[in-house]
């Protein structure tokens, strides 16, 4: 049976491509005649797909969140950042929220969260970027961010970082603004952004003609898991992230050979106003 | 106080006045328009990492003004550090939520809406909108209205803070201090004094070109 090179660990020429490579590079794609929503993710649960939600923390123990692989936190000390287990939960009740979205279209999948809130405004910054940065380090699958900066001496950092992890299959999906702010990841090429349609159904995606904000997804009054094991109603693009976040997870563990660029294309041919 | 001094001043302490009411009345109109109990603008200070409340309409108008709580708690904090726009409903069933509110304000809302206030690439605070009607379905058309308003609030608050800022300024031992206290010592001097004195600044002038 052939090898294909994405199942081998044998390095391929990256640089350049010699002809007696070639056969080396030979990549396995099958797309069907038409990428439908069950083509995407019919019959997926998400199983073996690792997504991080890098927010406020996750509440342990939430009857809508269910288990959570591992918790960590990233804080600011006088040392410098430190990037350690947790235990103190969730410090808002939005990164629970969006657990429970991602967990509810993926019930199979596992969860890690990374709290990035907790070193006061001074500190959100450095500690968002080294919170991506340890999540991208971890490779997770897809990494669920309903956040944003816009201070302007970490844009080309993050930028390496959104591009680092595209190349290395992690999905970043963002929130993007709902008023045209410069305000980062979301505005990336390399991620997938994410505003809200009005639509109650959380399976659908509409894919937008007009970037930056390419996809739309459920944002309005959703019902979420909260801090007590409560649910709450909520509205708000960054709610909308982790559906996408969710769905993506689906596809994944249904066709985990797609790269970033194939996933975003399998989540745009999949979106309910795309037609073949 | 000299002319300049007074001039400037005026500018100064006046606009510290009128851009309070400008934010009041941006609270007072978000307040109105989504026919909300109370409507509140936090300012992030820097110095000491926190929201302070800076303008309040409704609930809670009397007693707010300069409270403090910390700048990444709660939704608010959620707000300011990832710069994204909140609505939730039902918040009284967070109980660490509750207990907060009552104990920081007093008064414990069952909805919030959060929108960060920005300018250019700083976060200058957050605009709340407390407790909209209950029997009216939100709609994204709303949560784009207080992106409006918010843009409102935010040119507000950014005047606000440059008005204390240069009042500060006018008031310590700083450069523009010490240019506003040398005009004054020009303009009460007597007339061979203010000619010397302006001969002076004239030969500055040129040695600066």
């Amino acid at each position: 049976m052939t090898v294909l090179a994405h199942e081998s660990d044998e390095e391929l020429p990256a640089w350049s491509l010699p002809a007696s490579a070639e056969d080396a590079l030979r990549v396995h794609s099958p797309w069907p005649p038409e990428v439908s929503r069950e083509w995407a993710w019919g019959g997926a649960t998400g199983a073996g797909v690792r997504v991080c939600i890098l927010d406020s923390g996750v509440e342990l123990g939430h009857p809508l969140v269910g288990e959570v692989q591992r918790s960590v936190a990233v804080t600011k000390s006088e040392d410098g950042i430190v990037i350690a287990d947790d235990d103190a939960g969730d410090l808002c009740g939005h990164g629970t929220a969006c657990a429970g979205i991602v967990r509810m279209l993926a019930p199979a999948c596992e969860l890690t969260s990374v709290r990035v809130l907790g070193a006061g405004y001074t500190g959100s910054a450095a500690v968002l970027m080294a919170g991506l940065e340890w999540a991208i380090e971890q490779r997770f699958d897809i990494i669920n961010m309903s956040l944003s900066t816009t201070k302007k001496q970490y844009v080309d950092r993050l930028h390496e970082l959104a591009d680092a992890a595209y190349f290395k299959r992690t999905m970043l999906v963002a929130s993007a603004h709902n008023m045209p702010v410069d305000s980062f990841p979301w505005r990336f090429a390399s991620v997938i952004s994410v505003g809200s349609h009005e639509s109650p159904d959380p399976y659908l995606v509409y894919a937008n003609p007009s970037p930056p904000v390419e996809f739309f997804a459920r944002g309005l009054m959703v019902e979420v898991a909260w801090l007590g094991g409560e649910t709450i109603t909520a509205t708000g693009n960054s709610f909308a992230t982790p559906h996408v976040a969710g769905l993506a997870a689906l596809i994944l563990s249904k066709h985990p050979h797609l790269t970033p660029f194939q996933l975003k294309s399998a989540l745009h041919l999949a979106a309910g106003n795309v037609e073949a | 106080m000299s002319d300049l001094r007074a001039a400037v001043g005026a500018g100064v302490f006046g606009a510290d006045e009128a851009f309070r009411a400008l934010l009041q009345a941006t609270v007072e109109t978000a307040r109105s328009i989504f026919k909300a109990k109370a409507s509140s603008v936090f300012l992030l200070d820097e110095g000491t990492d926190e929201l302070v409340f800076e303008a309040v309409a409704g609930e809670g108008a009397d007693t707010l003004i300069g409270k403090r709580l910390p700048s990444d708690t709660g939704v608010a904090g959620w707000v300011l550090v990832t710069r994204q726009p909140l609505v939730v409903e039902d918040l009284t069933k967070d109980t660490r939520f509750a207990r907060d509110a009552a104990e920081s304000t007093g008064y414990v809302p069952r909805g919030l809406m959060a929108v960060p206030l920005l300018e250019e690439d700083r976060a200058l605070g957050v605009l709340e909108v407390l407790d909209r009607p209950e029997d009216s379905a939100f709609t994204l058309a709303e949560m784009d209205l207080l992106g409006l308003f918010a843009n409102q609030a935010a040119i507000a608050l950014s005047l606000l803070q440059r008005a204390r800022r240069a009042k500060a300024a006018l008031d310590g031992e700083g450069e523009l201090a010490a240019v506003a206290q040398f005009a004054a010592r020009l303009e009460e001097a007597d007339e061979d004094k203010r000619e010397a004195g302006l001969a002076l600044l004239r030969a500055l002038g040129t040695l600066l070109d």
